[in-house]
């Protein structure tokens, strides 16, 4: 049911958020986009369930219980990074220049 | 008692270990240094008489002393370390104990107040162990231990006095010198143990002519190495320029090591493998040609050095060349006994001359006078402080002249009579005997000079030095007497017929040297008329070349060194040694330098090894440090990327 349009969503989902990712420069919005890719893989595991069992659905869980510790951790380093350098531009993040 | 003869080596040896101990823990104990130094040189001479009278008493055959096998290499090739008491060694342990114990009485004298004295006994006994070992030795590889040895222990103390940079590189040169030619004994012995398969000397008499062919390339070529070798050790054309610088050691030393013992291991070398050099003709020619023209132009330069001790230096370089003219002519008696003279009345020389300088030293020192002490331009008129050393040095010059009946006319007259006979059927030969001659009227020449510039005439070192001078202790004067007493009867050694002689010395050693000589046409020597027109030409000679250097020297006053008028024309080439050293130096020590700086040191090292080698290395490893380092420029952008295109990269891969 609806498997190729889920599967087709998840994809733009995906790469929206990988472009998001890889182009944007603020890092509050590339966490955001991060957040979005998880989604996405979320969704492609919920429909893939109707081929596969609920073991899809079962991962959905995992999924989002290790974006939530990851948004914790990632905004708590956002926000010491803000403190640091008084910007959420990851071009002035630069200090592990080699 | 043979069977003890390593002895006479041990003895020295642990001398040398003793007073280096001592050298290094108390070395001002002046008194335990001479007892052992001198000590072991005493006993090392008992045991070599009782040896001597040992070998004297059976038939001639040598006896071997196996001490253990050294290097079992294959079933072929075993190198024992074996030692020989045969007629021929037996002699030369005789002279190096015996003249080796008079020399160690006399630095006991001599380096009484040195700071050294401990450390100088300890180099010199292990001088004698060394050069023991070089005689002794049953094979080639064991005497050539020998050989380095001593070339070690020349070195060491040529540059004894080691603060003075001169004497340091004297050492250096004698020892760069030498290992030239120790290259060629060690290709010779290659070459011997190649083609004869044996490296024992009883071992290459018996089968090298049945090995080699007569005259043959190979012959030819191991006695030409083999004459390398000796060239180097014995100061011979070209290698002889290391011997006037050697003078820089103490003068005992000289008297040792460079006039006496070691620089005659050359001639000994040539008597010991004299099977080689017979079954090679033209070695021998070669070898007979160099020590003419080596006692030719070693004695023109003798006649226009002013320090005492080069004099004497170029006097026994040239001396060396009649003993190589000897045994170059097959007459190896005759080249042994000139050496067995030669270490008496040069030793003598060369101590008087150490009594000399010490003297002079001494009352420069008291006059507080800074002129050269060796410097003969300011002696003169010695013989009236010094009547012994006097007395003594004028009979030394008397035989290193060649005036009957001292020791030195009867060898050099062999030598000369061996010349002349080979000379009838050779040109070479010819040559050399004529080389030969000229040399003896040199040598009576400025041995003349010599004594006439030290002793004779009024002294011109100045006259608040003049009181100090006194004649030598009795330590000194003593060794002097000896070798006085051995330079004047030395000639009874070796008696030829006309004067009622047998011939000892040649008859003693013909074991020894019958293999050779059986290969070689006889050497006739002459009877009758032609005998006493050489004997007579020879004395003639000699009492002409002291009359002349009398007159000469004593013709006008002596400038000293401050005053002397430049050399000019044909003395400023003699004084200057003919340039050899300065050619030496353009020709090989330059070149050698200059490969050595620009293209080793600075092109192979310094380019190749460091820039290229270990730089480029650190270079690359930085080039690709640096490469990396560029993908870590601190943007998570770039990170981000290139993940993703790894993740591409990776699931196309597995895809596909």
């Amino acid at each position: 049911m609806l498997l190729g349009p889920s599967l087709a969503l998840s994809a733009v989902l995906f790469a929206l958020g990988m472009l998001g990712v890889l182009v944007r420069r603020n890092a509050i919005v590339v966490f955001m986009c991060v957040e979005l890719m998880l989604n996405a893989v979320n969704l492609a595991l919920v429909a893939l369930s109707q081929l596969h069992g609920p073991s899809g659905q079962l991962m959905v869980f995992f999924v989002m219980t290790v974006a939530a510790a990851e948004a914790a951790v990632g905004l708590a380093i956002i926000l010491a990074i803000f403190r640091h350098v008084q910007s959420v531009d990851l071009k002035q993040f630069n200090l592990l220049k080699g | 008692m043979t069977s003890l003869v390593w002895l006479t080596i041990l003895l020295p040896l642990c001398g040398a270990i003793a007073n280096g101990i001592i050298a290094f823990r108390k070395p001002e104990a002046r008194g335990p240094v001479t007892a052992i130094g001198v000590g072991v040189m005493l006993a090392s001479f008992a045991i070599a008489v009782m040896v001597f009278q040992e070998l004297a008493a059976g038939s001639g055959e040598a006896v071997k002393v196996l001490l253990w096998q050294w290097m079992p290499v294959t079933e072929r090739l075993t190198i024992n370390l074996a030692l020989q008491v045969d007629r021929l060694s037996v002699v030369l342990l005789l002279v190096v104990t015996g003249v080796g114990s008079l020399i160690h009485l006399f630095s006991a004298g001599y380096m009484h107040s040195d700071k050294g004295y401990a450390r100088y006994f300890a180099y010199l006994n292990l001088f004698v162990a060394f050069m023991l070992i070089l005689i002794l030795g049953a094979s080639l590889p064991v005497s050539f231990i020998g050989w380095e040895g001593v070339g070690l222990c020349s070195y060491l103390l040529i540059g004894f006095w080691y603060d003075v940079d001169a004497n340091a590189d004297a050492g250096k040169k004698a020892f760069l010198a030498n290992r030239i030619g120790d290259f060629g004994v060690l290709i010779a012995m290659f070459l011997i143990w190649w083609h004869v398969g044996t490296l024992d000397y009883a071992g290459i008499a018996e089968r090298a002519p049945a090995a080699l062919p007569y005259a043959g390339g190979v012959a030819t070529a191991i006695a030409l190495f083999l004459f390398l070798g000796c060239t180097g050790k014995s100061a011979q054309i070209p290698l002889f320029t290391w011997l006037p610088d050697a003078m820089a050691g103490p003068t005992p030393v000289s008297a040792l090591i460079h006039a006496a013992t070691m620089v005659t291991a050359g001639v000994f070398l040539v008597v010991r493998t004299g099977v080689l050099f017979a079954l090679a003709p033209v070695a021998l020619e070669v070898v007979a040609l160099t020590g003419a023209l080596t006692a030719f132009f070693a004695a023109t330069i003798g006649l226009r050095q002013y320090d005492i001790k080069k004099v004497l230096a170029y006097s026994t370089v040239s001396q060396l060349g009649y003993m190589f003219l000897g045994v170059g002519t097959g007459a190896f008696s005759a080249g042994i006994f000139h050496l067995v003279t030669h270490a008496f009345f040069k030793a003598l020389l060369f101590l008087g001359a150490g009594s000399v300088i010490h003297a002079m030293h001494h009352a420069q020192h008291h006059g507080h006078s800074h002129g050269d002490p060796q410097d003969m331009r300011n002696m003169g008129g010695l013989r009236k402080a010094m009547p012994w050393t006097f007395l003594l040095m004028l009979l030394a010059t008397l035989a290193i002249a060649g005036v009957p009946p001292l020791s030195g006319f009867f060898s050099k007259d062999e030598i000369l009579t061996a010349a002349f006979v080979r000379g009838e059927t050779n040109g070479i030969y010819r040559i050399s005997w004529l080389l030969g001659l000229a040399a003896a009227l040199m040598t009576a020449f400025y041995m003349a000079r010599l004594l006439a510039m030290t002793f004779l005439g009024r002294f011109r070192g100045g006259s608040e030095v003049e009181p100090h001078l006194h004649e030598a202790p009795a330590i000194m004067t003593g060794p002097l007497a000896v070798l006085g007493v051995l330079s004047v009867v030395g000639g009874a050694l070796n008696l030829p017929s006309f004067v009622g002689g047998s011939h000892k010395l040649e008859h003693w050693l013909e074991p020894v040297t019958e293999p050779a000589t059986r290969l070689m046409d006889a050497l006739v020597l002459p009877h009758g008329s032609t005998e006493l027109m050489l004997v007579g030409g020879a004395v003639a000679i000699a009492l002409i070349g002291l009359a002349l250097g009398l007159r000469v020297t004593m013709r006008g006053p002596i400038a000293v060194p401050a005053m002397a008028p430049a050399e000019t024309g044909i003395w400023r080439l003699l004084h200057g040694k003919y340039f050899i050293d300065e050619l030496y130096g353009r020709l090989f020590v330059g070149p050698t330098v200059w490969f050595s700086r620009t293209v080793l040191w600075k092109g192979f090292d310094q380019f190749l090894v460091d820039r290229l080698g270990v730089g480029g290395t650190a270079r690359v490893a930085q080039g690709l440090g640096w490469l990396g380092s560029r993908l870590q420029n601190g943007q998570v952008a770039l990170y981000v990327t290139l993940f993703a295109v790894g993740v591409v990269i990776i699931l196309r891969t597995l895809a596909g």
